[in-house]
């Protein structure tokens, strides 16, 4: 990037809350791959005839939303209707809010740098074409799919405060902590329950005045997102030292090719006739609801990953894992809590439970802490201890005595032991006692498969005296 | 092309002189000063009604692409989605 | 004797199908007969639902026999295009629907079959509700009983002639500006337009959205207080529907009106091209008013004069988008083989729709787009507020409103079908109710030059029982009653 250019960042995150079913009906939320037309009704379908009526639990994930963004709430807000027609959108509109959106005036801070979060809304999601032939411009008829029709979804739009591509991707994942830690959603962007929509301008190094923005879509991962900008940025910077001029556009960015092509340059002037939804009355957002909303917020990612430093003494590489998951850092502080070793019961998370992600009470993995650092037993029988109560929810210590895993660190079984051992292979004690040291490994070998439950160190300790 | 309505292009007269007198008699509204009026969206106070987050039955698909002009798969066909140039 | 059957009120065959003298069968037979008799000139009705009132009849005798009561058990009614009923063909009158069976029943009609109604058929109405004489519904103009070279008025004109020419007991209609009020009016039978809110909107196919109430034609007051009562209550299914309950629309209905203030609007007693007759007949009726004792009072309604122009703004404004949907992919008429989307959308909308649905679409899209919106729909928004802020005024002298419900008995067919505004004018007394979301109630009146005259009840938000009231004690001091037509 020559010093000449400022990049110039805003976005737009289309976020689907946690909920049972869809905004305005009934029909559950489908899974990617379901048969087409399964979670459909009358109302997601646009039939003749029906209404929508408002997901509660929709609403209040987005109000939950808006609130951690420390967002004003309005004290009313409504619906509108966005007109358009196209196959995917059964109604020929869609219902979202314009004028009066759920709430304004927010922030994230990104690395220390604050993104103002312009507004976050609700509105319904679109269902899905098939298009016959591998290109929409060859295609010559598509299929609708509209399962994913009237999905809630939240739109987090920001101003245009970003940076650089490593700021966008970085401002994403901090979005997803976020929203995970509140349980406002689940955030796959795998699963397109995130979807990020850069809008990427360039500017002289300087100037006040925003350059024309070009919009990204089709963006399925945070390296996705970093790559189309990056790009984005190159082919602007390229067009404009080339004295052309950027086209105001929607692109859609390719994993295949990597790059971006134009989408829908065609649509600009569309009008969308924003009116009042006449079949959903306005809702009140009665301040006592938004402020048992508030108290009810967990701690933010934020002062969490603060403490996690401050007060456990975590590394920077531990934080980024634990501090990014709410249920990992509830995890973490609950073993800590039992009087296991911070720095164990984080070893153990980002090691063994994250990766999994499949996680053991707090109250088990402090225990299995404390078994493994007091040498009760190994880091191995440790693992296979953690899998099993991870599955069961038995306790560390019902499964270690059930396993006879208990190490025996009992100095005078451990001499019976040995000198069993001793006597059975005569050679290997003669050539340690020759100064052959390597011979104790033939030894060790050989008490560990007589007693797997065997202390290691304690029993190392025990042969060398005898042969001493 | 106003609401994809498919006007032929001989009956735009036709319709535009139809609307012309509607168009003439709504100007009227212009005569009323309304700067300071609110408007009615929603003309009987109702409001926040939510429904709970509880799944129903969505319909078969059978059901979903009985009345459906043209199937295939379970899904709905349309023609190309290509816009003219 | 089944003749007689179909000239009976609800309240009168509830009676008879009690005592057991005549079954639901009987009831169906006859309404049968003389649809086939009547229908072919009248042409109320678009289809008929033989496969549900064969089994709704079935049923209400069995519960009959079983001693179970119920307030329609037995009684035989209409339903008019847009109401969708499960498995039956609904379009709206509409060749962009033809062919189109919901899977689902609307709100309004499955409570009346839970109260034991039976249903004849689907009665005819303008293309989408939009218009005032049927003559826009793209199968056939419904013909008035009276006069069969007359409109019915409209939108619900099918409904209207249904119950004037018994053929039904009670058909239910919607209104939007008028079209219960106004066809109620033509025909010469009693149709009440609720609040707004009062009777769930779930499964009544949008005209639009803001002003669309379902209601009920009868022939008699007590019998659309009834069905009115059934229909009303909240819905979950309506995020609209008020939570307030049903049955309060019965309250003290039958007290008379001595005592009461009954507010007279100069500019609708005085309306522009009001017809001498129905004037004279308005006269009548407000003397027997205050002979029951009530007191009529002068009010005044100043921005009557922009409402019509209020309304054919928000109402086209609000169908364009409802009328999106009409898209030829998931349901109704298609040209799916067509080369490609956008001819898709404009092939099936342009052989789907009628010229007045299109004018009404081009109007509305007008009203909303950028640049317009606020000199139009906007605009329109806040006259709705005064005209709402007019009626709020006017009761606050009066505790009801009463006028012509029309300004004109029934015109000949195709008098108006050429000048859009002279239709759109037949509305000018009732679409007030619609834009300040009041109840309105129109009773017969007496004639003019033979045709029935509508007298109109308005009253404020929630005071149906206050219009029913008023509608009731006119009905029960003049003897003027519904009558049924015969035809020929
Ligand atoms: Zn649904």
């Amino acid at each position: 990037m020559s010093s000449t250019w400022e990049i110039v960042i805003g976005m737009e995150v289309h976020v689907q809350p946690r909920t049972r079913s869809k905004m305005f009906c009934g029909c559950a939320i489908g899974e990617l791959g379901d048969p087409p037309n399964t979670h459909v009704c009358e109302v997601c379908l646009g039939l003749p005839g029906v209404l929508p009526v408002p997901n509660k639990a929709a609403v209040e994930a987005c109000l939950k939303t808006a609130l951690a963004l420390g967002c004003e709430i309005p004290r009313h807000t409504k619906f509108d209707r966005k007109n358009y027609m196209y196959p995917d959108l059964p109604k020929g509109y869609q219902i979202s809010q314009y004028d009066l959106p759920m709430s304004v005036n927010g922030h994230l801070e990104v690395g220390g740098h604050k993104v103002r979060i312009r507004r976050v809304h609700l509105e319904e999601d679109t269902g899905k074409l098939v298009h016959a032939g591998d290109k929409l411009h060859k295609a010559w008829e598509s299929y609708v799919d509209l399962n994913r029709a009237g999905v809630p979804l939240m739109e987090i739009v920001t101003e245009p405060d970003i940076r650089s591509a490593d700021q966008a991707r970085d401002y994403a994942m901090e979005l997803r902590t976020l929203l995970r830690t509140i349980g406002a959603s689940e955030a796959d962007m795998e699963k397109g329950q995130l979807r990020a929509e850069p809008n990427v301008s360039i500017r002289r190094q300087g100037s006040e005045e925003l350059g024309v923005k070009t919009e990204l879509k089709n963006i399925n991962s945070f390296r996705a997102l970093h790559r189309a900008i990056l790009f984005e940025v190159d082919r602007h910077r390229q067009v404009l030292e080339s004295g052309g001029t950027v086209v105001q556009e929607t692109r859609g960015w390719s994993e295949a090719e990597q790059r971006t092509f134009s989408q829908r340059s065609k649509e600009l002037a569309e009008d969308y006739r924003y009116f009042p939804e006449p079949d959903i009355p306005p809702l009140e957002l009665d301040p006592p609801w938004i402020e048992r909303l508030r108290e009810a917020l967990p701690e933010m990612p934020a002062p969490r990953r603060e403490r996690l430093v401050r007060a456990h003494g975590l590394p920077a590489s531990d934080v980024a894992v634990i501090g990014a998951d709410r249920e990992l850092a509830d995890l973490f502080e609950g073993a800590v809590a039992t009087g296991a070793a911070a720095k164990q019961v984080a070893n153990w998370i980002v090691g063994e439970v994250a990766p999994t992600g499949k996680l053991p009470s707090a109250a088990n993995l402090g225990e299995l802490v404390k078994l493994v650092t007091d040498g009760s037993i190994t880091r191995d029988q440790g693992r296979e201890v953690l899998a099993e109560s991870v599955e069961t929810g038995r306790t560390p210590a019902e499964i270690v005595a059930e396993h006879g895993f208990q190490q025996v660190s009992d100095e005078s079984e451990l001499r019976v032991l040995a000198q069993a051992v001793i006597d059975a292979n005569p050679k290997a004690a003669a050539d340690f006692r020759g100064g052959k040291k390597q011979a104790m490994q033939a030894l060790m070998a050989e008490l560990r498969k007589r007693a797997p439950q065997a202390n290691p160190r304690a029993a190392n300790e025990v042969l060398i005296r005898l042969l001493s | 092309m106003l609401a994809r309505l498919g006007i032929e292009p001989g009956d735009e007269a036709y319709y535009a002189e139809q609307l012309s007198g509607i168009l003439e008699h709504i100007d009227r509204l212009q005569q009323l000063d309304t700067e300071h009026i609110p408007p009615t969206a929603q003309v009987v106070e109702v409001a926040s009604r939510l429904r709970e987050d509880e799944p129903r039955p969505s319909l078969t698909q059978e059901e979903a692409l009985a009345n459906a002009p043209a199937a295939v798969n379970g899904f709905f066909r349309v023609p190309s989605i290509q816009e003219e140039t | 004797m089944t003749d007689d059957l179909t000239r009976l009120t609800v309240k009168e065959a509830h009676r008879l199908l009690r005592l057991g003298s005549v079954s639901a069968a009987d009831m169906v037979t006859a309404h049968v007969e003389r649809i086939e008799r009547l229908d072919p000139h009248v042409k109320a009705y678009l289809r008929f639902t033989p496969e549900l009132w064969e089994k709704q009849a079935a049923e209400a005798d069995r519960l009959i026999h079983e001693g179970e009561s119920r307030p329609l058990l037995g009684i035989p009614i209409a339903i008019k295009d847009v109401l969708c009923v499960r498995g039956v063909e609904t379009t709206a009158g509409s060749q962009i629907l033809k062919g189109f069976r919901p899977p689902y029943t609307a709100t309004a009609v499955q409570r009346l079959f839970d109260a034991g109604a039976l249903m004849l058929g689907v009665t005819n109405c303008d293309e989408f509700a939009m218009g005032s004489s049927t003559e826009n519904s793209s199968y056939f103009p419904t013909r008035n009983p009276w006069d069969l070279e007359r409109v019915p008025g409209g939108s619900s004109g099918g409904s209207a002639a249904a119950v004037a020419a018994g053929e039904a007991m009670i058909a239910l209609g919607t209104d939007t500006g008028g079209s219960i009020r106004q066809p109620a009016a033509l025909c010469g039978v009693v149709g009440m337009k609720p609040t707004y809110g009062r009777v769930s909107r779930y499964g009544l196919i949008a005209f639009a959205s803001s002003l669309d109430q379902v209601g009920p034609f009868a022939r008699s007051v007590d019998d659309a207080a009834v069905v009115l009562s059934l229909m009303s209550g909240f819905d979950p299914l309506d995020a609209t529907s008020s939570e307030r309950p049903g049955m309060e629309v019965l309250n003290n209905y039958g007290a008379g009106v001595k005592g009461m203030r009954l507010g007279v609007p100069r500019e609708y007693y005085d309306v522009k091209g009001i017809e001498p007759g129905v004037k004279a007949a308005i006269d009548a009726a407000l003397a027997v008013l205050r002979m029951q004792g009530a007191e009529t009072v002068d009010v005044s309604l100043p921005h009557t004069d922009y409402g019509l122009a209020a309304y054919y703004i928000i109402a086209p404004a609000e169908c364009s988008s409802n009328l999106a949907r009409f898209d030829g992919v998931r349901y109704g008429l298609s040209e799916v083989d067509a080369p490609n989307i956008t001819e898709q959308y404009l092939e099936t909308r342009r052989k789907g729709f009628g010229g007045e649905v299109l004018r009404r679409v081009m109007l509305g899209t007008y009203a909303l787009s950028s640049g317009y919106y606020d000199a139009y729909y906007l605009k329109a928004q806040k006259v709705r507020t005064l005209i709402k802020r007019d009626f709020d005024e006017a009761f606050k002298k009066c505790d009801a409103i009463v006028s012509a419900t029309s300004p004109t008995v029934a015109f000949p067919l195709g008098a108006k079908t050429q000048d859009p505004l002279s239709m759109y004018l037949c509305d000018v007394l009732t679409l007030g109710g619609n834009l300040a979301g009041l109840p309105g109630i129109s009773v017969p009146c007496g004639t003019s030059d033979g045709l029935p005259v509508g007298l109109q009840v308005l009253a404020p938000q929630w005071g149906e029982n206050v219009a029913l009231r008023v509608a009731r004690a006119y009905e029960e001091a003049s003897q003027v009653t519904a009558q049924v037509a015969d035809v020929v």
